[in-house]
């Protein structure tokens, strides 16, 4: 079939044998880098400094775990107070109220100018601020419950408020920007029909708000993950928090922060699989969504193609 | 009143609004009875669009009265005075009137047939089961039966407009509003969502259409009603209006449309 050199092909024929590129340059670039990955790695493998029959004694220990209950704790119950009391906060945004309208601007501009390590310290420390806690009715002597701060909230409450009225401020804009993405057009057929304000939220805005949603909100949970590790600073009991008080006492350092580090690592690679799952389920009837943007996959593809 | 000939579906009387300092509406004066068909006409800024939206309160006049079904829009009459409406019973009354839109605005994260049945489930607040099969009757009246489970981005801009038509007509309404129905879409699909509004017509439903589709005007409309600079110029049966206007503002139009 292939024609000799010199031989010209019959320029009709349909069937003419098709020379891929080479690319040599990305070829060399890809050794070069592999070469300095390959070097850096057996250097620090090889260190002695880095001890790791210390990562392996804690990498699986009981006290790893607690902490790794403590910090998904964290980050899912601060993912949810986020969430939900992002939409309340999104939608005073939205409101037509200009009290409601001012105090969720507040609340946000507060909480995304500040930076979350100040946040957290001041909830570890509220004790200091506010000794008692009492519930009753605004500007009267009526109380109706008091209790102390520091036993209402322990070191792990106080960083999961932290952690999650930050994260409110954050999913208010993120919800916000949802909201608004959708067409107001949807909005108008959703009144035409006949539903209510809050009927047209939840049956026809919100669910095509999340899929301008989820992306982010994706992000924002494996944020809310690694920023668990900032509660250190109140001993928040989390992962971090154990594996610093054994370093404290040990000095080994770098061999539990890598210990940390493996588990970190593993957390964020599983929580990809069911931000994938959600992006796909929003994203159903607008075309296009039903790829999965996976370059390996599209990449792999590509080359058994071309075999 | 109740021994009168029956009361008009739609009664404006002197409806004015503006956008700011703009003024949309200058004072308009039209019935709508049961069973008719109306056609709106005249140019783009004309102020069609906005009145048709004034009559489901998606937008407040500024004046006059606008009466459907003898109610006002948006307000209740008490002790001679108009109180404004909660958002919850400015609802329940959108919900007997349908509205068709320009640009389609079906949900595009459910398919045809739960576009259709939306209204009801929600709003009225039926079964799903229930209103399943007549979301399919509907969809078969607009030609679709067999779309039933496409997504709107899987449909032509005909398609979705014709599901569009059915998702109005499932809440069974007293009044259907069209705004520009078949602006959007491309020349050969124009037809196929007129001969549904046609059978509409047939059928007896009171329509308000605002069109530039002056073929469909004359041969469905019963009254022909042309509007310029927000007010209605002239009104009448379309043969009149349309083909031998007296006004020559609507001469102007059809003589540039035509």
């Amino acid at each position: 079939m292939t024609p000799a050199p010199g031989v010209t092909a019959d320029p009709a024929d349909p069937a003419l044998p098709v020379v891929p590129l080479r690319h040599r340059g990305r070829f060399v670039a890809g050794l070069i880098v592999l070469v300095l990955t390959a070097s850096f790695l057996v250097n620090v493998a090889g260190n002695p400094n880095l001890d790791w029959p210390t990562v392996g004694e804690y990498l699986f220990a009981p006290l790893t775990f607690r902490g790794l209950v403590v910090t998904l704790w964290l980050t899912f119950a601060g993912m949810a107070i986020g969430i939900v009391g992002g939409v309340v906060v999104a939608v005073m945004r939205l409101s037509a109220n200009p009290v409601l309208r001012t105090v969720a601007g507040l609340y946000v501009w507060v909480f995304r100018g500040t930076p979350i390590l100040i946040q957290i310290i001041f909830w570890g420390f509220l004790g200091a601020f506010v000794p008692t806690i009492t519930l009753g009715i605004p500007f009267t002597d009526v109380v109706l419950y008091s209790a102390q701060t520091s036993t209402l909230i322990p070191a792990t409450v106080a960083a999961l408020l932290a952690l999650g009225l930050n994260e409110i401020a954050y999913g208010s804009e993120i919800v916000r920007a949802g909201i608004q993405a959708v067409d107001h057009g949807q909005t108008e057929a959703a009144k035409s029909l006949g539903m209510t304000p809050a009927q047209t939220l939840r049956r026809v805005v919100l669910p095509q708000a999340m899929r301008v949603i989820v992306p982010p909100m994706g992000n924002e949970t494996l944020t809310m993950l690694k920023t668990t590790a900032l509660v250190s600073v109140i001993a928040g009991q989390d992962l971090l928090s154990n594996l610093q008080a054994v370093y404290a006492q040990n000095f080994k350092v770098i061999p539990l922060l890598i210990v940390a580090s493996i588990w970190f690592l593993v957390l964020t690679t599983l929580f990809t699989i069911p931000q994938r799952r959600l992006e796909q389920r929003f994203g159903r009837g607008v075309a296009g969504s039903a790829v999965a943007r996976r370059p390996f996959a599209r990449a792999l593809e590509t080359w058994k193609a071309r075999r | 009143m109740s021994s009168a000939p029956p009361a008009p579906v739609i009664d404006a009387r002197g409806v004015t609004k503006s956008f700011g300092t703009n003024t949309v509406l200058r004072g308009i004066d039209l019935e709508v009875h049961p069973g008719q068909v109306v056609c709106l006409l005249g140019p783009s800024g004309s102020g069609k669009s906005t009145f048709l939206r004034c009559v489901n309160h998606l937008e407040r006049i500024d004046g006059g009265r606008l009466l459907v079904d003898g109610q006002d829009v948006g307000y209740e009459l008490r002790h001679g005075k108009l109180y404004e409406l909660t958002e919850r019973r400015i609802a329940r009354r959108r919900a007997e009137i349908g509205m068709v839109f320009q640009r389609f605005n079906l949900f595009p994260h459910r398919t045809a047939l739960e576009n259709v049945v939306e209204g009801p489930v929600v709003v009225r607040r039926r079964s799903r089961a229930q209103v399943l099969e007549r979301g399919r009757e509907l969809l078969d009246r607009v030609g679709l039966a067999d779309r039933a489970s496409a997504y709107p981005s899987q449909l032509s801009g005909g398609q979705q407009q014709r599901v569009a038509i059915a998702r109005a007509l499932a809440m069974e309404p007293r009044l259907l509003l069209f705004d520009e129905p078949t602006s959007a879409l491309d020349p050969e699909l124009v037809g196929e969502v007129l001969d549904v509004m046609r059978d509409l017509a047939r059928d007896g439903m009171t329509m308000l259409v605002v069109t530039h589709e002056v073929g469909f005007a004359r041969e469905v409309a019963d009254v022909a009603a042309f509007m310029a600079d927000g007010v209605i110029v002239e009104t009448g049966p379309p043969r009149q209006v349309l083909d031998d206007p007296q006004h020559e503002r609507t001469q102007s139009f059809l003589a540039r449309v035509l």
